[in-house]
């Protein structure tokens, strides 16, 4: 147990950390927004590494161009399904029960389509060359892949920060969050503010699945189930809602899964049930999370 | 539903004024389809015997799932959990020890369990009552949060027992599972544990313990300012709702006479949601039919995903079809008839 080990530790958690960190602040975007849990995040993400998987194999585009059309076209992916699914629920009014389980019937969807279209053979992402060089600090290994990560993902997240706070549309993101009601009476196009809030996460969850997909390269139709599950609990850990919480929940849970793995190697089987455990114990303690804010509730 | 609609208008017709079978109708006639399909069964070939026992596994378990979800109104999603245990503690009773010996390779099985055998009834029940009391504990925190979050809190427990169950292996042999499970569970066996279920549900539900769990449902906050002990209330739904899940989890093992960790994923969930959907959330009757119905919808599909050749026409297998056509349906159902082809009425002549 010397330095450098848990160096890689640390190291080997920030990455995968980083990766679930991207994947919940989709999660906790929508919600913030329109207080539901879009159980097909994960599965959105699928769909996103298979949009880049055929752009980068098929129409042989430069990485970085893949990436940003395939989050563009995963967006409007994500605005589809809210046109298709849970926009007659919101128009209806009907309990978030109802929204919850469409959500998972999305889910379900998603999968299953994707099984019916493409088979459900694991196949191997054309990873760009640039991705596979290591640097070597001492005993420690960094990828690129894992530098790149941590830098797609906070110009994405600064990107997300300056368009809710900085911008008209932002502050209309905002409104609904509080009241939306309200936010219609004063003549903000509710609709138009939602889509472009499912466009945002969904375009997130594209580009963290490529990065999934650079770090772990082979995508199938259920790909998108374990990395969504985990995100999830983190965007709960850290308070869903809350993009900041989103970040560092993701960050603990990435490297409380690697350190588990790491130090206590005779749990490891175990490591998905004690990251169950740990968010159940944080709901019951603080059921909002660590940075969510506290809804009262109206007699 | 024409066949249907014209029965009730007979009786409504023959007998006017006859209460009793006014209420009564739709758990009188599950009851009696449920013995006619014990007739019927013993005299089809298997392969539709062996579907008439699955719709009952399924409705036992789609009522005890309705009964927490639809009456008492506490959306969780671990139903596979309480299925699992069910299945596991009732199969380690009746495997016999020599079997059990041959199926663990990989550990010895866990000490009480490895001299033990029981009779098939006591099994089942011993594993409805693990899971009743697994139901218990995971509902004490559980409930302590409420809507979506009591919906992620169970959705993880869900998963732990997945876990545990692929992992234990002293207990539950891991990935590999159990195999040679005496295959007990009979037409009789689970027509019979189904009309009770049925039965014993409907008639909670329609009385006062009823009443109180669906004024939980429908405003909590008042019901406890009427004096109800809602904590207590709810965790009573949830323990008698895993109780007949893992009768149904106990009688599926007998009737795979494989189990495995995979057989209790969330597609287990998944379907059971679904059936309670499309019965209507609160309908003990109603989410009775509608196991039956997607049992038997289940296994029509299954001839698609097969591939279907009529003479030269060539319709090639199309795996996965099943869960695109159920998620479709689910997504429709949310949008189109939320309250499901019931509603929380149960079926009835009013």
């Amino acid at each position: 147990m010397d330095l450098s080990f848990i160096a890689q530790e640390i190291i080997n958690g920030i990455s995968l950390g980083a990766l679930y960190a991207l994947i919940a602040v989709g999660y906790t975007m929508v919600y913030g927004v329109i207080r539901l849990i879009n159980f097909a995040h994960g599965d959105i993400m699928m769909v996103g590494c298979f949009i880049a998987y055929f752009l980068l194999l098929k129409l042989k585009l430069p990485w970085p161009l893949a990436l940003i059309l395939s989050a563009i076209l995963t967006g409007f992916v994500g605005v589809l399904v809210d046109r298709i699914a849970y926009k007659p629920l919101r128009d209806r009014g009907a309990a978030r029960i109802i929204n919850l389980i469409t959500a998972v019937g999305v889910s379900f969807f998603l999968e299953s389509l994707f099984v019916v279209v493409l088979g459900g053979v694991p196949r191997a992402f054309p990873v760009p060359d640039i991705f596979n060089k290591e640097f070597c600090i001492g005993n420690v290994y960094i990828s690129m892949a894992t530098i790149a990560t941590i830098i797609i993902g906070l110009i994405c997240v600064s990107i997300l920060f300056y368009i809710v706070y900085k911008t008209k549309i932002g502050m209309a993101m905002r409104a609904i969050s509080v009241d939306f009601e309200t936010t219609k009476l004063m003549g903000v196009n509710v609709d138009r503010i939602i889509s472009f809030t499912f466009f945002l996460g969904s375009a997130l969850a594209a580009i963290s699945g490529f990065m999934w997909a650079i770090q772990f390269p082979s995508i199938d139709p259920y790909m998108g189930i374990i990395p969504g599950v985990k995100a999830f609990v983190a965007a709960v850990f850290g308070g869903i809602g809350s993009v900041i919480g989103a970040v560092v929940g993701g960050l603990i849970i990435g490297i409380l899964e690697i350190f588990i793995v790491g130090f206590l190697p005779d749990l490891a089987q175990y490591r998905d049930a004690l990251i169950f455990l740990i968010l159940i114990f944080t709901l019951l303690v603080k059921p909002t999370g660590l940075f969510g804010e506290k809804l009262e509730e109206k007699v | 539903m024409n066949w249907y609609l014209r029965i009730r208008k007979l009786i409504q017709k023959k007998f006017p004024n006859n209460k009793f079978l006014h209420r009564y109708f739709g758990l009188i006639a599950f009851i009696i389809v449920g013995i006619i399909s014990l007739f019927i069964g013993n005299h089809v070939n298997e392969f539709w015997q062996r579907l008439i026992i699955l719709s009952a596994i399924y409705v036992i378990m789609a009522v005890g799932y309705n009964f927490s979800n639809g009456v008492a109104g506490q959306f969780s999603l671990d139903p596979n959990a309480y299925a699992a245990i069910g299945a596991y503690v009732a199969a380690l009773l009746t495997m016999s020890p020599e079997t059990k010996e041959n199926v663990f390779i990989l550990e010895p099985v866990m000490k009480p369990f490895d001299k033990i055998q029981l009779p098939f009834l006591i099994a089942t029940l011993i594993g409805g009552l693990a899971a009743a009391f697994s139901a218990f504990l995971i509902g004490i925190p559980s409930f302590r949060v409420r809507g979506d979050y009591l919906a992620i809190i169970t959705f993880g427990f869900g998963e732990i027992i997945n876990v545990i169950a692929n992992n234990l292996v002293s207990l539950t042999n891991g990935a590999l599972g159990l195999k040679g499970i005496p295959e007990y569970t009979t037409l009789a066996w689970a027509i019979g544990w189904a009309i009770f279920s049925v039965f014993f549900l409907w008639h909670l539900t329609n009385s006062q313990v009823g009443r109180i769990l669906k004024s939980i449902r429908e405003d909590e906050i008042a019901a406890e300012a009427t004096g109800i002990n809602v904590f207590r209330w709810k965790l009573f739904a949830f323990t008698l709702s895993g109780f007949f899940i893992g009768i149904g989890g106990a009688l599926f093992a007998h009737y795979l006479t494989t189990i495995s960790p995979q057989v209790f994923t969330f597609f287990l969930t998944f379907n059971l949601l679904i059936i309670i959907l499309i019965g209507g959330l609160g309908s003990i009757v109603g989410s009775a039919i509608a196991a039956v119905l997607f049992t038997f919808a289940f296994e029509i599909l299954r001839v698609f995903e097969e591939g279907i050749h009529i003479g030269h026409i060539n319709i090639p297998p199309i795996p996965g079809l099943r869960m695109v056509v159920f998620a479709i349906l689910l997504i429709a159902l949310m949008i189109f008839r939320p309250q499901g082809l019931f509603g929380d009425k149960e079926v009835s002549i009013k």
